[in-house]
């Protein structure tokens, strides 16, 4: 599903130039659910926002589906972001002026479809969340659990290949992050490649496989023993 | 632009942000208004001191005579001067292409006029068919002096609106008989006079007739003449003061009169006491067209500026947006339409409240100098585009750079 190869990145601030990406290989297969893990300053993000085409790498190859992943202009990243990936923030990032359910049917409105099937596809992944009966709140009226739930079903509702997350549960309590775990570790479930950047241990453990990031290199990549988030909650 | 889905999108945004969407409204519409008022205004004060004009052709030449001042070529001063038909024919042909109306004058100012059983008294004057033009007379009824009337002397009579009222109570005066003087005349007209009814208590009879009935042989009072408009105003001008001297010098040749003596002959226009009165109008007008530009440079800031903070309260929508597919065309269609929207909305309200206040102020302005403030409809129109316009184009320019804002960058957690 992704394929990466000696991926390179600095970032320059005047005259010092700082190289976070120091050439990264991994490869994920499909159905994969993979946490990358890392202290901060050690590229995980970086990393993560190549991978979902915010950012673009100075070297090194990317392949995606089958599709090449390099010299996107704005418009064919755009594109490619709203068929390839759905994305899960930290900070929920739900427009705040528009309900759970408008939200949710916000990529698919990028993607042109008619307002009916949005609100229909919409609701069914709401639903999928739990949360079908908060479908006209507004974000603020929402928890914070009940924001990420949100954010998962807009991050499901273009049927994306891969769902990129950001820190799903910085923003959370344990009995929540779990919740959200929970939920992760169910769409995994039906066979949806997911890739979590965390630096909390016990959500690293909840996935299958950890890569381990530190100054710009991976320094291991190992299958783990998935707990169960079920467990916890 | 046609596009249902983002009208639903623009229409949803707006109402969820109903305090920004009425203060922009509020300063586009506001802004339109008093451009409005001021062109109404400005285009009131046009037809108020154009109308003061009205009473005569401002384009007049008059020519009248008095008793020479000065001694000159041995010749004593207190010589009166009379014009003569001859002298009013060798002007006009010595003249002829530089003149429009032409027509030589015999009035007596205090003519005694009787129909039945009424009395009046008006000023009768004898005039040519061209006098019409010269002094703005609106027939109402029946016709005008004409040139068989003036050939022939026939005894007809041209009354003003006031005579016709005071005479004749409601009557209709045609074909009626009145005599001036004991002289019997028949009226063939009725007039009236943009000047109001001070000018409306004249009477004309041919200045032949009057020459015949009233003793006046070949003597003439005075003699008004129009020049022809020229491209510009400037342009009259110069013709009608160059005409103005050459006849001055012509007449004061052949009657022996110091070229100094101001009293004697007077020759005199209209054009340059209507150029000072015309120019002072150009420079109301450019006033109020620069306060009025002003005002829609304001607008168009205010439009600028509203739209700058729209994208920057905005920044993280608009990453998040392009996260999740938005092409930065989107980005800008959505937020430029929005703002066109919204101005065209606000600056077509502020259009019908201003015209609208015009209707209702307008009539009830009475003043000499304002008179029917309106505006053109279609100036106004194109006022409000160029709004829109001016104010999508600033607006363009914060739309564009929010476009191009990286999602990474906008996603930042603060």
């Amino acid at each position: 599903m992704i394929q990466i190869k000696d991926l390179h990145k600095s970032y320059h601030m005047g005259s010092n130039s700082l190289h976070v990406l120091k050439g990264i290989n991994f490869n994920v297969k499909e159905g994969e659910l993979v946490s990358i893990m890392g202290s901060s300053g050690s590229g995980k993000s970086t990393l993560l926002n190549i991978l979902g085409m915010l950012d673009e790498a100075d070297s090194g190859s990317y392949i995606l589906d089958g599709v090449p992943i390099k010299n996107l202009n704005e418009k064919i990243a755009a594109r490619y972001r709203n068929k390839f990936l759905g994305f899960i923030f930290q900070s929920f990032n739900l427009i705040n002026y528009k309900t759970a359910l408008d939200n949710v049917a916000m990529p698919l409105y990028y993607q042109g479809l008619k307002r009916k099937e949005r609100i229909e596809k919409a609701e069914y992944y709401l639903e999928k969340v739990g949360l079908a009966d908060w479908s006209h709140h507004l974000p603020s009226e929402l928890s914070g659990g009940q924001k990420q739930r949100v954010a998962v079903a807009r991050a499901l509702a273009s049927d994306p290949k891969v769902l990129l997350a950001d820190e799903p549960t910085g923003a959370l309590d344990s009995v929540t992050s779990h919740e959200v775990m929970d939920l992760i570790q169910g769409i995994n479930d039906e066979g949806k490649t997911i890739l979590i950047v965390t630096h909390e241990n016990d959500i690293a453990q909840m996935t299958k496989r950890i890569v381990q990031l530190k100054d710009g290199v991976i320094i291991d990549d190992s299958p783990v023993k998935q707990i169960r988030a079920k467990e916890h909650v | 632009m046609f596009n249902i889905e983002r009208w639903q999108e623009i229409f949803e945004t707006l109402r969820k942000n109903k305090l920004r969407t009425i203060l922009t409204g509020v300063s586009v519409a506001s802004g339109i208004f008093i451009l409005v008022v001021l062109l109404g205004f400005s285009s009131g004060i046009q037809n108020g001191v154009t109308e003061q004009f009205s009473d005569d052709a401002t384009n007049e030449i008059s020519v009248r005579t008095r008793s020479t001042t000065k001694s000159y070529k041995g010749l004593n001063p207190n010589r009166r001067i009379q014009l003569k038909n001859e002298d009013f024919e060798t002007i006009s042909s010595t003249y002829d292409d530089y003149l429009e109306y032409r027509s030589a004058n015999y009035s007596i100012w205090s003519g005694q006029i009787v129909y039945k059983n009424e009395t009046g008294n008006f000023s009768v004057q004898g005039i040519l068919p061209d006098f019409q033009y010269i002094e703005n007379a609106n027939i109402v009824d029946g016709r005008f002096i004409n040139q068989a009337d003036q050939n022939e002397a026939r005894k007809v009579i041209v009354i003003g609106t006031k005579v016709k009222s005071e005479m004749f109570k409601g009557k209709n005066p045609i074909d009626e008989m009145v005599s001036i003087f004991g002289i019997n005349f028949k009226v063939v007209g009725v007039y009236s006079d943009p000047g109001g009814e001070r000018e409306e208590d004249n009477v004309y009879i041919p200045i032949s007739a009057a020459q015949v009935a009233f003793n006046g042989g070949d003597r003439i009072r005075n003699m008004e003449f129009t020049v022809p408009m020229q491209k510009s105003l400037a342009k009259s001008v110069e013709v009608s003061n160059l005409l103005l001297e050459n006849i001055e010098r012509d007449l004061k040749q052949k009657y022996i009169i110091a070229p100094d003596d101001t009293a004697a002959i007077r020759v005199s226009n209209t054009l340059e006491e209507a150029q000072k009165i015309y120019s002072l109008i150009d420079i109301i007008k450019a006033v109020f067209w620069f306060v009025g530009i002003g005002t829609i440079i304001a607008g168009v800031v205010g439009v600028g500026n509203i739209m700058i903070i729209i994208v920057k309260e905005r920044t993280k929508e608009i990453g998040i947006r392009k996260a999740l597919g938005a092409v930065p065309l989107s980005i800008v269609g959505m937020i430029l339409q929005e703002a066109i929207f919204v101005t065209m909305f606000s600056g077509l309200f502020g259009l019908i409240l201003g015209l609208g206040l015009l209707e209702l102020v307008g009539p009830t302005i009475d003043n000499d100098y304002i008179k029917y403030p309106q505006v053109d409809f279609n100036t106004a129109l194109y006022t409000v585009f160029l709004l829109v316009g001016a104010g999508s184009f600033a607006g363009f320019v914060p739309a564009y750079r929010a476009a191009k804002i990286k999602p990474i960058i906008a996603l930042r957690d603060e």
